[in-house]
């Protein structure tokens, strides 16, 4: 089971910016444990995000993001009380979804 | 798709290149600047919201919640407990800093075994529950002010102890805590030292515990800092929840008096 993301949300003008901070291990695949065996990859290959169903960014991490990585976009458009929905999915398969209001 | 990418700001490494450009800059600006840079995106959030659920949670074998535990101020209360801690509790007549206080009540509430957790490695099993915890708990007292009782007895002796602890020398390289905290202006490689003796370098150092550190990629309680302080002087383990540990908690609590709580805070 997978912990939520924190999405903040807020317009500006014409725009709006989108801050996320996702949970994940995001193994590298590179580290040994304690047993001197690899400790199998396991990251978020795909992070996407909609703005009131419709998509806004998408992009495709590997292995050399950060654990509980932070991540930053703003789009055109946007008014507070519009939906953002961001979703990812790991190289597990594993994939979740967390929405915010715009503010 | 490619304009999406370069927009999107990954990561960590990302922030850290920004703030290398700023070599004019001293090391301790720099430091603050990379730490502003990113408390818009502390993952400590991230614990903090984990530990929430997991006060509310019922569990263990008892299958309860921690809402009955009396962390100080009364069952349940957890707003403005952290900046009273350590202090003295009557029903286990003993001085108690955050964790040892959660051991008791996860033992008597939820039925856990509290020396058993005390054994189990930094970040496995209820270990790692307790990261999430201490978490919350910090977060629920941020920006306060520490006033820790100094009114019983044990609270006085437990101060004296730990400033004894903190002045004491050993191990193979001769260190005490004082060594690198006792003085102002000091620091290790590029880092500034706080003074813990005394404001405001007690609660600059003590009142950033817990932390998410970014090079662990995990949140450390206090107890796993000071368990690091005294591995990086060569002495052996204290032992988790020891007694050693809270009176250094004391000492250094006492003396972050009136200085602002910023935990759960970042560090590099």
């Amino acid at each position: 089971m997978s912990d939520p993301m924190r999405i903040r949300a807020q317009a500006q003008g014409d725009k709006t910016t989108v801050r996320v901070l996702v949970s994940h291990e995001m193994e590298s695949g590179q580290r040994r444990d304690a047993a001197g065996k690899t400790v199998p990859a396991w990251f978020i290959q795909s992070i996407s995000a909609t703005w009131n169903g419709k998509p806004v960014m998408s992009a495709q991490w590997g292995t050399a993001v950060s654990k509980n990585p932070y991540m930053q976009f703003s789009f055109k458009g946007g008014k507070a009380g519009d939906k953002i929905a961001v979703t990812w999915v790991d190289n597990r398969g594993d994939k979740r979804t967390d929405e915010a209001v715009v503010a | 798709m490619k304009k999406y990418l370069v927009t999107a700001l990954v990561g960590f490494a990302a922030v850290v290149l920004g703030s290398s450009v700023l070599a004019q800059k001293t090391t301790a600006e720099g430091i603050a600047e990379y730490r502003a840079m990113l408390a818009d995106g502390n993952p400590a959030e991230l614990y903090e919201a984990k530990g929430e659920g997991l006060w509310k949670q019922a569990r263990g074998p008892k299958n309860a919640s921690l809402d009955k535990c009396d962390l100080g101020k009364g069952a349940g209360v957890v707003k403005g407990a952290f900046v009273e801690l350590p202090r003295y509790f009557a029903d286990t007549q003993r001085v108690q800093d955050l964790e040892s206080r959660l051991l008791t009540c996860m033992e008597q509430l939820q039925g856990f075994n509290a020396a058993e957790i005390a054994k189990t490695r930094f970040g496995d099993g209820e270990q790692k529950t307790m990261e999430s915890l201490v978490a919350y708990i910090s977060g629920e007292s941020r920006d306060m002010a520490f006033n820790l009782p100094q009114k019983h007895t044990q609270e006085k002796l437990m101060y004296e102890v730990g400033k004894k602890v903190f002045y004491l020398r050993g191990g193979p390289m001769d260190f005490s805590c004082a060594s690198c905290h006792g003085e102002d202006n000091k620091r290790i490689r590029l880092q500034d030292l706080p003074n813990l003796t005394k404001q405001p370098g007690a609660s600059t150092g003590f009142g950033s515990w817990p932390a998410y550190r970014v090079s662990a990629g995990d949140l450390w309680s206090m107890q796993r800092r000071l368990n690091d302080c005294y591995r990086q002087q060569r002495f052996p383990y204290p032992g988790y929840a020891s007694d050693v540990t809270i009176a250094l908690g004391v000492y250094m609590g006492v003396n972050s008096k009136g200085g602002v709580s910023t935990a759960p805070a970042l560090k590099r």
